[in-house]
């Protein structure tokens, strides 16, 4: 069975790894997105699907090899909230804000999970296990209130239900690993 | 391929296809797969090949089939009986899904709905929610397999281009203009004219450009036909790109649907492959190609002029228009943008006429909608309505009323743009005209529906937070006036508001409207300003008592 690349993306992401990206990795995308006009968003896209974030070494190595100063590369990456500029946890938890999830009640989803991960939305746990943040709308609103962990969608939650959450994810956390795993070429 | 190679191609699939007894769709779109819904096409597969059915039996993804809340949905189409709709099907339901549907079937036996536990699973096709619905744009979901091309030619597919290529650039115009087909990104701007005036700038170079940005949060009409009939898009694409002699392609998608990209993506490698894309378009010597950009979570990305910038790999901030994208927009090129399920029409317009497509609708809006029905709604999901359907007949007899079993207040359409529809205006017609008239607008079709138990002061608040939020800062207006209004606002949610701050409210709102450089500024102010105007009374309930304002 295939995995959906979202999901692939997503807990490569997650998976445990080194500070920087592998710089002859950087090479490869600089090399892919170089000659083709305004292509720094999709090149940025590579590198945090492949290290989860973005680095600043890599960031200084990709806007040398791709003739970009890096003041561009930050004006672009702070601008667009997809980009992180600093390694999340292992575990992604995106909790929808959007207003189909809103009405059903995610502010309260959100503020359960700040309270049992004793964080706050856009931080990480100090031992980097989870990293929670809100974001809008992931398209699949019929089935508000949901939160995606690392790309899994876990929907038609109760909004009194993040420490059930948190509990499948432990649960399902030895899976999430394992794909990471395969899925680390 | 040449062109007659299309129809060749279409009778060898369908010939294929009849030699299935029973074809099984399961909805393999985003919201179904978050339940697990390839795990079902996987225990589908299994058991018809434990069974060795894989000769009578055939196992397909498809795209949404609307009733998102209740996925994965899986159809079952047989030559011999009605279809059936299963829902809520988990991988451990597959085996009985065979045995006692499939299996008894084959052998001849007309089922309407199974007994047992796979009863409570089956849908009644006699609903109101199919059977108010019009399916034109998504009338392959549900139908077909997204990941196919076969399955897309086989319904027609790619045949609108190959009638396309034998028309001039001015003749395409001019069915689009006919058909009365408007913008569904949510200006509802005229696409033939739209098409027509990129058409007469002379350039060497030209963009066609799919707005996928869906930024509307709540809404995802984009993003099902996107994965549901990718080749529709693209096909849509095509025949525009001929009505105005562009050169180049590109999807912008938000880089939030990664399944959307993905099978746009292959879809695309599939359509080169088949010389429907590329070098030769059907043996025509015409070249045309596409690009992929993701967004990157910026809503303003949306607004085209943004949208440009972010394809050019910049801050995805606004600029002045004129010049308009028709005469400089991509790298400074012409550049024509349209929505997703704007394009979606165009074949069929192309192929079935503009008479056709004209026939449904209103005076002044044409053809059929897609609405992403959600909130309190008791349906959840996807739906398409004729233009002219009133709000009334989407809201209840479609949507079915609330899930909560309380009175609907009030719908929200249009998103961060739009504004509140009360109840009592339900018998209003669906079209760009009459929803604007009541203080909102079409959108691009998000449709959210709130009970009496809900807010609409925060709601509102919601709505003006988040485009606050997604402002670009660029100018003062929408920077410092949205600033100032939801902080008016957050005072009247807190109960420390006034009358006075609902007038300022209505001030700031209108230097807003006039004075921001682009539509998220103009338009923020509009959910409040809808919610005052038909619910004034939650928001002055909600006051300082008159004597404390005084002390
Ligand atoms: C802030 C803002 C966000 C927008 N977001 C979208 C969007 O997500 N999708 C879309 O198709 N149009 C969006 N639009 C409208 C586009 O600017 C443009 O009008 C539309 O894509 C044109 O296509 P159409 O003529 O086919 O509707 C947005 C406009 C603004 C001002
Ligand atoms: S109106 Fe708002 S979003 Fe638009 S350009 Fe001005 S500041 Fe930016
Ligand atoms: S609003 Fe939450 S998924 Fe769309
Ligand atoms: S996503 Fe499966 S029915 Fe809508």
């Amino acid at each position: 069975m295939s995995i959906p690349a979202e999901v692939a993306t997503a807990v490569k992401a997650a998976a445990p790894k080194a500070p920087a990206a592998p710089v002859d990795e950087i090479t490869l995308i600089a090399n892919k997105w170089k000659n083709k006009r305004g292509s720094l968003i999709m090149a940025l896209h590579d590198l945090q699907s492949r290290v989860g974030y973005v680095p600043r070494e890599s960031a200084m190595k990709l806007g040398h090899l791709m003739d970009v100063p890096l003041a561009r590369i930050y004006e672009v990456v702070t601008f667009y909230n997809y980009f992180k500029l600093e390694a999340p946890g292992k575990y992604v938890i995106s909790v929808c804000l959007g207003t189909a999830c809103h009405i059903k009640g995610s502010a309260e989803l959100l503020s359960g999970m700040e309270k049992e991960l004793n964080i706050k939305e856009g931080q990480s746990t100090p031992d980097k296990e989870y990293h929670l943040q809100a974001v809008r709308c992931l398209g699949c609103c019929g089935l508000a209130p949901l939160v995606s962990v690392n790309g899994k969608v876990y929907a038609k939650l109760k909004t009194n239900e993040s420490h059930h959450v948190i509990e499948r994810i432990q649960i399902d956390k030895p899976m999430a690993v394992a794909d990471a795993e395969d899925l680390a070429d | 391929m040449k062109p007659e190679e299309l129809e060749v191609r279409a009778a060898a699939e369908l010939a294929k296809q009849q030699a299935f007894d029973v074809r099984l769709f399961t909805c393999s779109s985003r919201g179904c797969q978050s339940s697990d819904a390839l795990g079902v096409i996987a225990g589908l597969k299994a058991e018809v090949k434990a069974r060795q059915l894989e000769g009578k039996v055939q196992v397909n993804g498809s795209g949404c089939m609307g009733l998102c809340s209740k996925g994965p949905l899986v159809r079952m189409c047989s030559k011999t009986q009605k279809d059936i709709l299963f829902s809520e099907i988990k991988p451990e339901m597959a085996a009985a899904v065979v045995e006692q549907v499939v299996v008894p079937v084959l052998a001849g036996s007309k089922i309407e709905k199974p007994g047992g536990d796979l009863g409570q699973h089956t849908l009644d096709l006699n609903d109101p929610f199919f059977t108010m619905q019009v399916f034109s744009v998504l009338e392959n979901n549900g139908k077909m397999d997204p990941e196919k091309l076969d399955d897309y030619i086989a319904r027609d597919g790619y045949k609108a281009l190959r009638k396309a290529l034998g028309m001039s650039a001015e003749e395409i115009c001019k069915e689009m203009l006919a058909s009365g087909l408007r913008g569904r990104g949510g200006a509802g701007f005229p696409t033939g004219l739209k098409w027509d005036l990129t058409r007469k700038v002379p350039s060497e170079v030209k963009y066609i450009i799919c707005n996928g940005d869906e930024g509307d949060p709540g809404a995802f009409m984009d993003g099902s036909v996107l994965e549901g009939d990718p080749h529709a898009v693209i096909e849509g694409m095509l025949i525009a790109a001929r009505a105005m002699h562009a050169t180049h392609g590109v999807f912008y998608i938000r880089a939030e649907y990664p399944l959307a990209v993905e099978r746009v993506e292959k879809a695309l490698r599939q359509a080169r492959a088949a010389g429907l894309v590329g070098k030769n378009v059907l043996d025509s010597g015409w070249a045309f190609d596409f690009e992929m950009r993701l967004g990157a979570g910026a809503f303003v990305c949306g607004e085209e002029t943004a949208l440009i910038a972010s394809i050019e790999g910049k801050r995805g901030t606004p600029r002045p228009r004129p010049p308009f994208p028709a005469v400089r927009g991509l790298w400074d090129q012409p550049s024509c943008i349209n929505n997703v399920e704007t394009l979606a029409n165009v074949p069929l317009i192309l192929l079935r006429g503009a008479k056709w497509f004209a026939s449904r609708g209103t005076e002044e809006s044409k053809g059929t909608k897609l609405f992403a029905l959600t909130g309190k709604s008791k349906n959840n999901g996807l739906v398409e309505v004729p233009m002219g359907m009133t709000l009334r007949d989407v809201v209840e007899k479609i949507g079915g009323g609330t899930d909560s079993g309380l009175k609907i207040k009030a719908i929200q359409t249009g998103g961060p743009s739009g504004g509140m529809i009360p109840e009592h205006e339900f018998d209003t017609p669906v079209s760009y005209e009459n929803l604007q008239q009541l203080g909102s607008m079409m959108g691009s079709g998000g449709m959210i529906v709130i009970d009496e138990n809900d807010s609409v002061v925060e709601l509102a608040q919601f709505y003006l937070d988040f485009c606050v939020d997604e402002s670009c800062g660029k100018c003062a207006p929408c920077r410092i006036g949205g600033t100032q209004m939801l902080h008016l606002l957050n005072k009247i949610v807190a109960g420390k508001g006034t009358l006075e701050d609902i007038k300022t409210i209505r001030k700031v709102a209108k230097a807003m409207q006039k004075a921001s450089l682009c539509a998220l500024g103009q338009t923020a102010p509009n959910p409040t300003l809808s919610a005052i105007r038909h619910f004034e009374h939650e928001f002055t309930e909600r006051l300082l008592p008159v004597a404390t304002t005084k002390a």
